[in-house]
């Protein structure tokens, strides 16, 4: 528990806090990827280098600007007359509060059992993550590429413009 | 408090900011917004158990954070690509004018 955890982790708290908070779209996408920094920073805090890596790839490289992206093509940036939040919001807050303090209250009263702390780094180089990912887990991968491709054909499906409909 | 325990309680405020997000707002993006910091929160507590687990050389945790990252960028594209269809056909992004299942 050092300054450098307990700093990381203030900005990435912040960063989602803002991007579920702010009005703007395009500034919550912007908080967004400040969180996706933190979680990458986290990651490599860990010594999960190669997560902490794809986490900057895939998240902070493709899905943040596919935020974008999204909220430029449905004018998403204008901010409605009638408010930012939905109108049952007292009740989605509640339910996310609960679910915290059922989560907190699990993770504080199960501290004893957790392992303990003073484990050295585990030596794992990216060789044998690309070993683990070939050998053992060479059928998840394959079903993830399958899944990745179904995906992309999927979306540019659901998106693409119907012949019939008018402009 | 352990570092594990650190970890996983920012993981777990993470994922109650992003499911209140998700919750809350009336924009679908920012409801996309709320559920990828949620599947975030997720991926920290595995690689923390990973970190902090008996056999880190096995690599469980890491795997199942990095296609939990994969299954995750599939999700938002086809999420995201859902949210333009639905802008295209009703003009609109807000949730909360979205009340019916046909047409």
């Amino acid at each position: 528990m050092t300054f450098i955890f307990y700093l990381i982790s203030a900005v990435t708290l912040a960063g989602g806090l803002l991007a579920v908070l702010l009005k703007n779209t395009v500034h919550c996408a912007l908080a967004l990827t400040v969180a996706f920094a933190g979680l990458a920073l986290l990651f490599l805090k860990l010594d999960a280098q190669f997560a902490g890596f794809a986490q900057i790839l895939v998240y902070i490289g493709a899905v943040a600007i596919l935020v974008v992206f999204a909220i430029l093509l449905t004018k998403g940036s204008e901010t409605p007359k009638d408010g930012v939040y939905s109108k049952n919001w007292p009740v989605g807050l509640v339910i996310a509060a609960g679910v915290f303090a059922t989560l907190g209250w699990a993770v504080m009263a199960s501290v004893k059992a957790l392992p303990n702390q003073n484990v050295a780094a585990p030596a794992v180089s990216v060789l044998d993550i690309g070993n683990a990912l070939m050998g053992r887990y060479v059928l998840p991968l394959e079903i993830v590429a399958l899944l990745l491709t179904a995906a992309l054909v999927g979306a540019v499906i659901v998106a693409m413009h119907e012949k019939e409909e008018v402009k | 408090m352990t570092p594990l325990a650190g970890y996983l309680m920012v993981a777990a405020m993470l994922f109650a900011i992003g499911l209140a997000g998700a919750l809350t707002r009336r924009n679908a993006i920012l409801v996309l917004i709320g559920i990828e910091l949620m599947l975030n929160a997720a991926n920290l507590n595995l690689i923390a158990f990973w970190r902090y687990g008996p056999h880190p050389e096995a690599l469980t945790g890491m795997m199942f954070a990095i296609f939990s990252i994969a299954v995750a960028a599939a999700e938002a594209a086809v999420g995201l690509g859902l949210v333009i269809h639905i802008h295209r056909h009703a003009h609109s992004t807000d949730l909360d004018a979205m009340n019916r299942m046909k047409g």
